[in-house]
């Protein structure tokens, strides 16, 4: 009989314990820590730093997320994923939201159960050759190998690309970032393709950085942005205005070191940004000083974006489409109102 | 049985309803069980509004993969991935067991040799192999051995005619012209009359005790048939050998270099248990059947061949299955190096672009558990086939 029963508890809590979790944030807040799926290293986006800290583009939008909730920013679990499982890992509720330069298409964003909240890149794809070839064009790649990760839109995009042009190609598809760019770097293809920022970041791991060139073509459209599950909209939403605020921070000239005089503003603008004027904080779940917890712990986007992928760091890529919508690009954030 | 009970029982107490109650409630636990999972994940996949059902299968894929032996091309569904994916798994276990099987007797019989050198070598390399994991070795092949050999254009070439570089093996691929049906039906006729010709050697000898020169027969018709045959037809078949266009090799058979080290990883490493499981079966013979052999007069190769091996088959061949069970199910290790085998392409890319985890898991559960009990099957049924026969 004992066994009987354990069976049924068992039953109990297969059969009716795992519906699908609504209610997020309630669980984060429980847990003490957001659960943020991130790359395995990708300079630049995440990868862990020489004291095993996590840093990069992504990961300050986790530790945005976090500093929103808890107002603490290391209040993040970062859990590393591979091209090939991070889909899966949000599903299956493994991880709270995955954020990990992952691009939004309209499949993913459909049939994989799952919701982009936003766009926190905008990337295309590239092919990286080595200068010795003497190629300036990614026309001229006919008959070409070409490493890839596997379970990649950039797959998707190679042979579209080479289908189109008529070229003869060899694919190789690899599981992760790393194994991709030891196989390119150790001569199994010629060629190198994924995101134009990852090219940047990957290259930094090559055995000598100075001998290999990235073609000029961008053959695709790739938004990258971080993703949510379907089924909770408050959390969807939660997520979409932590980037949201950092763009409306950028864009009203708050950042970390005018936080302080933002706070005393009279604008009304910036009033209802930090808090000051409304509750727009609450509407979400959060508190008033929302704005105030993010800025102070990473900082606007620009900020961000300087500081992990732009001038100030290694990668040194250029704003451009990531850019404002005032300065000539087209990160664009709706009105906090 | 009831009226042979002494004493009667009441129909709760008796230990045969008993029984058959609790198998039925079991039972019934088990099947509401089996539901409750279907309709529990059926329904939160819903809820999520994650895509289900098996329509996929008819989806273009839009990828490519670098070693197909049907065709296929990015226009082409996923249905067709998961057959190029079943294909490339089948043709690494097909030949990974074949080849694991000659390289483990080899070095089985190796250990037991009288030669001292040839055993110590057999002995080291089982607990070398052995005793390092498989993915490493899989890594090493690929990494430290295939990705040490030079580029395309610094080909290492046998004659002009192989070529061998970090890209693959090339060797020149057979061109059909008129005639060569021909060639290939006097092959095929060569290996059934040698066949017919072994059998009727063997009734011969039983009956008379007169041997015939069977293997050398056989060679003679298999190589020297389609010889005279190509000679009279003008030598329809003739070789496309691989020749250095832009960046790779065009023309020719390819092997890729990570299906050559999986499989060198497959055979080496199973081949180490395969020569314990081995020498397990020659010692479990005992040491008077070798010595009545010899006393018979037989040469030891002979003795070993006609007296030992059948009867230390029958304690090899169990072990052996699980064995080739291994090989085939560690070939999803292929996802490592990019080898295209069904996990990487089906399990791998189609389960990331579709997200139908559950369907595409099961199938490939399904896949694999159908590949390992056709391997059992086979191998039960030449079991039964060696088992001792009581007289």
């Amino acid at each position: 009989m004992t066994r009987i029963r354990t069976m049924l508890a068992l039953a109990a809590v297969l059969g009716f314990g795992t519906s699908v979790s609504a209610q997020t944030l309630n669980t984060v807040k429980q847990r003490g820590a957001l659960v943020c799926g991130v790359t395995q290293g990708l300079p630049g986006f995440s990868s862990p730093d020489d004291r095993g800290n996590w840093t990069g583009l992504d990961v300050d939008f986790c530790r945005a997320i976090a500093a929103a909730i808890f107002n603490d920013p290391t209040k993040v679990k970062f859990s590393p994923l591979s091209t090939k499982d991070r889909f899966t890992a949000l599903q299956s509720g493994e991880i709270d939201v995955l954020s990990r330069n992952s691009t939004w298409t309209l499949a993913r964003d459909t049939s994989l159960g799952l919701n982009f909240a936003a766009v926190n890149y905008y990337d295309g794809q590239g092919f990286m050759v080595r200068k010795s070839l003497k190629i300036n064009s990614a026309l001229e790649l006919n008959g070409a190998s070409v490493c890839t990760q596997t379970g990649t839109t950039t797959e998707l995009n190679v042979a579209d690309y080479f289908r189109a042009n008529k070229m003869k190609y060899e694919v190789l598809a690899l599981a992760t970032a790393d194994e991709t760019i030891k196989a390119y770097d150790a001569g199994r293809c010629d060629v190198f393709t994924s995101d134009i920022s990852q090219l940047y970041a990957e290259r930094l791991k090559l055995t000598n950085t100075n001998d290999h060139v990235i073609l000029p073509e961008v053959i695709s459209k790739e938004p990258l942005g971080p993703v949510v599950r379907h089924g909770d909209d408050q959390w969807f939403d939660l997520i979409k205005w932590v980037h949201f605020a950092m763009l409306n921070a950028e864009e009203l000239g708050v950042s970390s070191k005018t936080i302080d005089e933002a706070l005393k503003s009279d604008k009304p603008d910036i009033r209802r940004l930090v808090g000051t004027e409304g509750n727009y904080g609450e509407q979400l779940g959060l508190t008033k000083d929302w704005v105030v917890r993010i800025v102070k712990a990473v900082g606007n986007y620009g900020e961000v974006f300087e500081r992990n992928v732009g001038s100030a760091s290694k990668l040194n890529v250029a704003r451009g489409l990531n850019n404002l919508w005032t300065k000539g690009g087209i990160q664009y954030a709706p009105p906090i109102r | 049985m009831a009226e042979s009970q002494p004493a009667r029982v009441t129909f709760y107490n008796d230990p045969r309803l008993r029984g058959i109650f609790y198998q039925m409630l079991l039972l019934v636990v088990v099947l509401w069980l089996g539901y409750e999972f279907v309709i529990n994940a059926r329904d939160n996949l819903r809820a999520a509004r994650i895509a289900t059902g098996l329509a996929f299968l008819d989806y273009t894929a839009g990828f490519s993969i670098n070693q197909t032996l049907i065709p296929y091309s990015e226009a082409d569904t996923y249905g067709r991935v998961f057959l190029v994916g079943l294909l490339n798994t089948l043709l690494v276990a097909v030949i990974g067991i074949v080849l694991t099987t000659i390289l483990g007797f080899i070095i089985g019989i190796s250990r037991l040799s009288s030669n001292w050198l040839l055993q110590r070598i057999a002995g080291a390399y089982v607990e070398l192999i052995r005793n390092l994991p498989l993915l490493f070795q899989i890594l090493f092949w690929y990494l430290a051995v295939l990705g040490a050999l030079p580029g395309p254009r610094q080909s290492i070439s046998i004659f002009g005619e192989v070529f061998i570089n970090n890209r693959g093996l090339f060797v020149p691929r057979p061109i059909f012209a008129s005639g060569a049906e021909l060639v290939l039906a006097t092959f095929m006729v060569g290996i059934v009359l040698s066949l017919a010709i072994r059998a009727w050697a063997r009734r011969r000898q039983e009956a008379t005790g007169q041997q015939f020169p069977v293997f050398w027969t056989a060679v003679g018709l298999v190589v020297g048939l389609p010889l005279v045959a190509s000679a009279a037809t003008g030598f329809p078949i003739s070789f496309e050998a691989p020749v250095l266009r832009g960046f790779n090799f065009a023309g020719g058979v390819r092997v890729i270099p990570e299906f050559v080290a999986l499989l060198v990883a497959l055979v080496t490493y199973t081949a180490a248990f395969i020569a314990e499981i081995v020498r397990a079966g020659l010692l479990a013979v005992p040491r008077g059947q070798t010595e009545a052999a010899y006393s018979l007069g037989l040469r030891p190769g002979l003795a070993l061949r006609l007296v030992i091996i059948p009867q230390a088959l029958r304690v090899i061949i169990p072990p052996l299955t699980s064995q080739y069970l291994n090989l085939t199910k560690n070939s999803s290790l292929a996802v490592a190096i990019g080898y295209p085998d069904l996990f990487a392409v089906f399990a791998g890319t189609v389960l990331n672009q579709t997200g139908q985890a559950i369907e595409i898991i099961a199938i490939t559960m399904a896949v694999y558990l159908a590949i390992s009990l056709a391997t059992s099957l086979l191998m039960n049924w030449y079991n039964s086939r060696m088992a001792l026969v009581e007289r």
